[in-house]
């Protein structure tokens, strides 16, 4: 317990405050600072590869032969085959030609499934009837689980490409339009009786005050949604496909080839951070008003 | 002339009566300050006004013209809050008025209708202080600078009416004062027939040629939902009397204070 020396000095008090203070500080009122921030980050990243490393060589070191945990080597003999050398049968390089079949599949569900939300987003948020026609509908069918229903799409679109675009696009749209519907129900009421007094229509309402707020909240949402979206395309590339980065993981699989499947989850990780940094940036460079902090009220 | 004209007016939600017989006749030109205990229709009586919601009996006459149902550019607007368009800055935020006016479908204007639609909203925001931050996003502007934007947006398309809903509510004293100075100048500059619903008496008094205070006349004590508010009192006031508020109202200031 801390005791006040009684008989020193106020300002000797003040001194030992001031030493006191460091040790006194709770654990949740302390924060990295700087540089010290990027290395806490990158400690339990550095540390997990480590102990890959570690784990990888001791098995390595006991049979050469290992496939379930490769050494890096072993990976970058995988990745020389699969990303730098064409196939001699179909004449193309497997990565590349999987990450265009993926991302071309990937591009389209998420390009109608934006347009979809925006349209019907829109008007269920903003237009009353729309809202008592449809609002149901959506949620009805968001609370669908999409891959129940991915033999259906099989059955109706065959086992091509439409299949697997219906299945991203079924999948994230329902829970994107609830969103947008309900971000921009919440515009306040203010705001629409305002336009109306400045001579607005309903549909200047819709394009100069509901939807410049609507996308944002949009691009957020498809940022979020790009999780779900590459679940669903590497489900229905798993199933049915014969190009593809999900369709190349499980492919490889049977043979429990560690060392193609590893990268090719690395690349993956890689491809949704680049979209998801190239969607914060496109928000943040069209609609800086949404990303200014406050700065005074 | 009459501007603005309720002939018995009634708002009833079901079986509950919010605002009963109210007749009220508005000159133009005049500023009328609302006031009147939380409750008392303060808002719904400018809801009428303002086309949000319609009489369940009675008319309300704009110009001897029976008023449109729903908020138009004949009506203008300040709410206490969200009165501006945050995506928009300054300058597009009271350019809107104009470019719905002068483009029906894209809501943009171009070339010499956009710059002489510029020329005017650049000096309207110049002559209500924001000449400096025409570029400026409503989010980056402090609370009273926000109200100047919105008082400018809603009078670039010159309506024939202004409502002002507890405008300086949120302000804080100092910038109240300023905001008082700017709009009693607007109101004689443009000549502006304006009604303001405000919870502080003495703005109301300090600005308003005409004061109506609405209250419930009867009140039922098993029934309280039944009898509705109106006008209870209706104190047109001379230039020499607008700074005092007269004793018949000192309760209902009691009352403000109480409520903070």
């Amino acid at each position: 317990m801390f005791k006040w020396p009684r008989t020193e000095s106020s300002r000797t008090c003040d001194l030992n405050l001031e030493l006191a203070a460091p040790t006194m500080r709770r654990l949740l009122n302390a924060r990295p600072r700087g540089g010290g921030q990027v290395l806490l980050g990158l400690l339990p990243i550095l540390g997990l590869i480590l102990l890959y490393l570690l784990v990888a060589s001791a098995r390595h070191a006991e049979n050469p032969r290992d496939k379930i945990i490769p050494i890096p080597s072993a990976m970058a003999a995988a990745v020389q085959i699969m990303a730098f050398e064409a196939d001699p049968r179909t004449g193309e390089v497997p990565m590349v030609a999987d990450t265009k079949a993926s991302l071309r599949r990937l591009g389209i569900a998420i390009g109608l499934s934006a347009i979809t939300t925006l349209v019907l987003g829109l008007m269920i948020g903003l237009l009353p009837y729309v809202r008592a026609g449809l609002g149901p509908l959506v949620a009805t069918i968001s609370v669908i689980p999409p891959i129940a229903i991915l033999p259906i799409l099989f059955i109706i679109f065959g086992l091509g490409e439409t299949s697997k675009v219906v299945l991203i696009f079924l999948g994230i749209t329902p829970v994107m339009v609830r969103d947008l519907a309900s971000h921009v129900a919440s515009i306040p009421e203010e705001q629409i009786v305002k336009a109306q007094t400045l001579g607005a229509s309903t549909w200047l309402t819709l394009v100069r005050v509901a939807l410049p707020q609507a996308m944002p909240r949009l691009i957020d949402s498809l940022r979020l949604a790009l999780c779900p979206a590459w679940v669903y395309l590497i489900s229905a590339e798993a199933i049915a496909a014969d190009v593809g980065l999900g369709y190349r993981i499980f492919l490889v699989r049977r043979y429990l080839a560690m060392d193609t499947i590893l990268p090719y989850v690395v690349w993956i990780s890689i491809l949704a951070v680049v979209m998801d940094f190239a969607l914060l940036s496109f928000s943040r460079a069209a609609y800086p008003w949404a990303h200014t902090e406050r700065t005074a009220r | 002339m009459i501007a603005l004209s309720f002939r018995n007016v009634w708002v009833e939600y079901r079986d509950k009566v919010v605002l009963e017989r109210v007749s009220l006749d508005i000159e133009d030109g005049a500023f009328v300050s609302i006031v009147g205990p939380s409750g008392a229709g303060k808002s719904t009586f400018l809801r009428l006004a303002l086309g949000q919601e319609a009489p369940s009996r009675g008319h309300i006459l704009l110009d001897a013209e029976p008023l449109d149902p729903e908020p138009g550019p004949d009506r203008g607007v300040v709410f206490q809050r969200y009165s501006v368009f945050p995506h928009m800055n300054a300058l597009d935020n009271v350019l809107f008025g104009l470019e719905c006016a002068g483009s029906p479908g894209f809501g943009r204007l171009l070339g010499r209708p956009r710059r002489a639609a510029r020329d005017r909203a650049v000096a309207l925001l110049e002559r209500v202080g924001l000449g400096h931050s025409l570029k400026a996003y409503p989010r980056t502007l402090s609370g009273g600078m926000q109200q100047r934007l919105a008082i400018a947006q809603a009078l670039i398309t010159r309506p024939r009416i202004l409502l002002l809903d507890e405008p300086f509510g949120a302000l804080d004293p100092g910038v109240r004062l300023d905001m008082h100075v700017l709009i009693d100048e607007l109101w004689r500059e443009h000549g502006l027939t304006i009604l303001m619903v405000t919870h502080d008496i003495k703005e109301a008094f300090k600005l308003g040629t005409r004061v109506i205070a609405f209250d419930k006349r009867r009140h039922d004590e098993q029934a309280p939902h039944r009898y509705g508010s109106t006008a209870v009192y209706d104190f047109p006031l001379d230039e020499k009397k607008r700074q005092g508020v007269p004793a018949a109202l000192e309760h209902m200031l009691d009352e403000n204070r109480a409520i903070g």
